[in-house]
């Protein structure tokens, strides 16, 4: 039996790296366009200006990207080290995504970064703009293809198990890469970037404004940030509405967590702001809320687009009976968590029988029990994760936490869209430079543009557990038998060094931030 | 050839006009060596590598799998 601290020593090492990591990605993704739009206005107007503006972003990007750089690497390692099972059963699912990932990032990086990079001066305007866009395109397809991957695994499809090999087998490449799920998560996370992006450029201008210099460079940012903001802003709603159906059809107990919904109803409320009894478990009857102002019949309508329809709630999963529309929109009944637990059980017993005849020399038996054990396990394979649970309660994820970031992530969302519009606004009276409390407001933005993002995540990862494969491997089945001091050792390791590197690299980043646009020394 | 040198000396002339790059390359530098050179030969050794074919690998991850816990 492999113990639970090996599963959350685990877990918490894969959450540290992945947030790690996350804390550079979204400035590559969002910098790198806004970097490739001055440099555009550059090269249109051949005003020296929007050069050295170009020339300033471009080395906040470069700090950013080689902060980032190797963070993402530890996340292979742990896929292999700490969860051998799961990295197995995903098969070529995970691994061919990952190498285009490789591909597209080490072409495109290495040729044009180094371009955009060293260029200046030595290739033609046209090549060097050219090289930016392609830098920042690139740096968004490679984040497609990494969440192709991570979408996957939130809605498995495509795929076919092999019992042989106890691996998923593509059979369906076009639909993995463009499910809905991918779709959602890509544009949803990439707009996420944008807006860090548009937050970390007018934090920083704002923060000269407040020094009282570099007046006309922050104005001439913030005015394109500022619109990229926005543009940003209001899409990650739409995008975040899409999201939300497309999680009510594949993971509804995600959604349940997300709103702390225990029992569903025709026209669910929506949760605008609330704090959660922290006495409520699914198997008593206490009031899930100790505070709540909700939207009328808002959930139902952010799930479905239906103000009536019907969201189960965390005990209509547990015990089935509800009609739904499952991922391809046919109408079922959903079945109770018991039956789940019996049909995975069922495809488990397959899969063993599988594993013990698959040799057998007696070539009648063999192809006899062989073809009996495929039956089963394609019968109840898409429960097949079920049958390593024992209790409803190891199919919930952590309710507050689900619940909290959510809620962090959508207040912050909603800060943004106001403090855009007064910063677009401001700026439109040109008075921005005049108020302080803007300018400190501003500054602090930035950190909480983080926090959103980071809790966007959370949300995402937090509220899909158990499962590292929705429904067919939870994380108890994924991890490796290594020990948990193990675990716990490398993520003290990576703890300590990472955080002293961060400490330079912010350093080197603050100098360069202080230092202002007149310290670059490009031709 | 023409080409090619040309590449290698926009690449080396890029590397030696840098200045904040020096310090963000020993970074990375110090990072991939503690990746490469520490964490994945002392720590992170991918469990079914001490199985040789893939046969191995997968009966393994079925026992794994399969087991009655």
């Amino acid at each position: 039996m492999i113990l639970s601290s090996l599963v959350d020593a685990s877990r918490m090492q894969f959450a540290l790296t992945a947030m790690f990591h996350w804390l550079f990605v979204p400035l590559t993704l969002g910098l790198g366009i806004l970097i490739a739009i001055f440099e555009t206005k550059y090269c249109r107007t051949n005003d020296e200006s929007w050069k050295k503006l170009t020339q300033f972003w471009s080395r906040i990007f470069a700090i950013n990207f080689a902060c980032g750089v190797a963070t993402g690497i530890i996340l292979e390692f742990e896929f292999g080290t700490n969860w051998s099972n799961y990295s197995w059963f995903v098969g070529d699912i995970f691994g061919a995504p990952l190498a285009i990932e490789g591909i597209f990032a080490f072409f495109m990086e290495s040729t044009f970064f180094a371009v955009m990079y060293f260029g200046w001066g030595k290739v033609s305007k046209g090549f060097h703009l050219l090289s930016t866009w392609l830098t920042a395109i690139g740096a968004n397809i490679s984040a497609y293809w990494i969440l192709t991957a991570n979408a996957w695994m939130q809605s498995p499809s495509g795929v076919a198990f092999n019992p042989a090999t106890a691996r998923n087998e593509m059979v369906d490449f076009w639909g993995i890469v463009f499910s809905s799920t991918t779709l959602t998560k890509f544009s949803h996370s990439v707009l996420s970037g944008f807006l860090v992006a548009a937050i970390v450029v007018i934090g920083i201008s704002c923060w000269y404004l407040k020094k009282g210099r570099n007046k006309d460079f922050s104005m001439r940012s913030i005015k394109y940030a500022s619109v990229f903001g926005l543009f940003a802003v209001f899409m990650l709603m739409v995008t975040g509405h899409s999201s939300a159906v497309t999680v009510a059809r594949t993971q509804p107990m995600k959604l349940a967590a997300m709103e702390g919904l225990y029992r569903g109803e025709n026209g669910t409320p929506l949760v605008g702001i609330g704090v959660l009894n922290p006495k409520k478990q699914y198997d008593n009857d206490e009031d899930p809320y100790l505070f709540n102002i909700s939207i009328p019949k808002g959930l139902s309508f952010l799930a479905n687009m239906d103000f009536d329809s019907y969201v189960p709630g965390i005990n209509d999963i547990i015990e089935g009976g509800y009609k739904y529309k499952d991922k391809n929109g046919e109408e079922k009944t959903a079945i109770p968590f018991a039956e789940k637990v019996d049909r995975g059980n069922m495809a488990r017993r397959a899969l063993a029988l599988y594993g013990q005849y698959k040799d057998d020399p007696d070539t009648a038996k063999r192809n006899q029990i062989l073809s009996q054990a495929r039956q089963y396990l394609d019968d109840n394979f898409e429960y097949f994760g079920y049958g390593f649970l024992k209790d409803p309660k190891e199919s919930i994820p952590n309710v507050p936490m689900t619940f909290y970031s959510f809620r962090i992530m959508v207040m912050l969302g909603g800060y943004f869209i106001l403090f855009l519009l007064v910063c677009w606004y401001l700026l439109k009276k040109k008075i921005i430079a005049e108020k302080k409390w803007f300018l400190f407001l501003a500054v602090l933005s930035v950190p909480l543009v983080y926090i959103c993002a980071e809790a966007g995540w959370v949300v995402a990862e937090v509220g899909r557990q158990p499962w590292t494969i929705q429904d067919l491997l939870p994380v108890q089945a994924s991890v490796s038998g290594v020990s948990a001091g193990n675990v716990w050792t490398t993520f003290i390791i990576f703890a300590v060094l990472f955080t002293t590197l961060l400490v330079a690299e912010l350093r080197i980043a603050f100098n360069q931030i202080k230092k202002g646009p007149e310290g670059i020394k490009w031709n | 050839m023409n080409a090619a040198r040309r590449i290698f000396n926009f690449y080396r002339d890029g590397f030696r006009n840098m200045d904040v790059g020096k310090s963000l390359w020993l970074i990375v530098i110090i990072k991939l060596v503690i990746m490469f050179l520490v964490l994945r030969i002392f720590f992170f050794k991918p469990e079914l590598s001490s199985y040789k074919t893939d046969k191995e690998k997968a009966a393994h991850v079925i026992e794994n799998l399969t087991k009655n816990d």
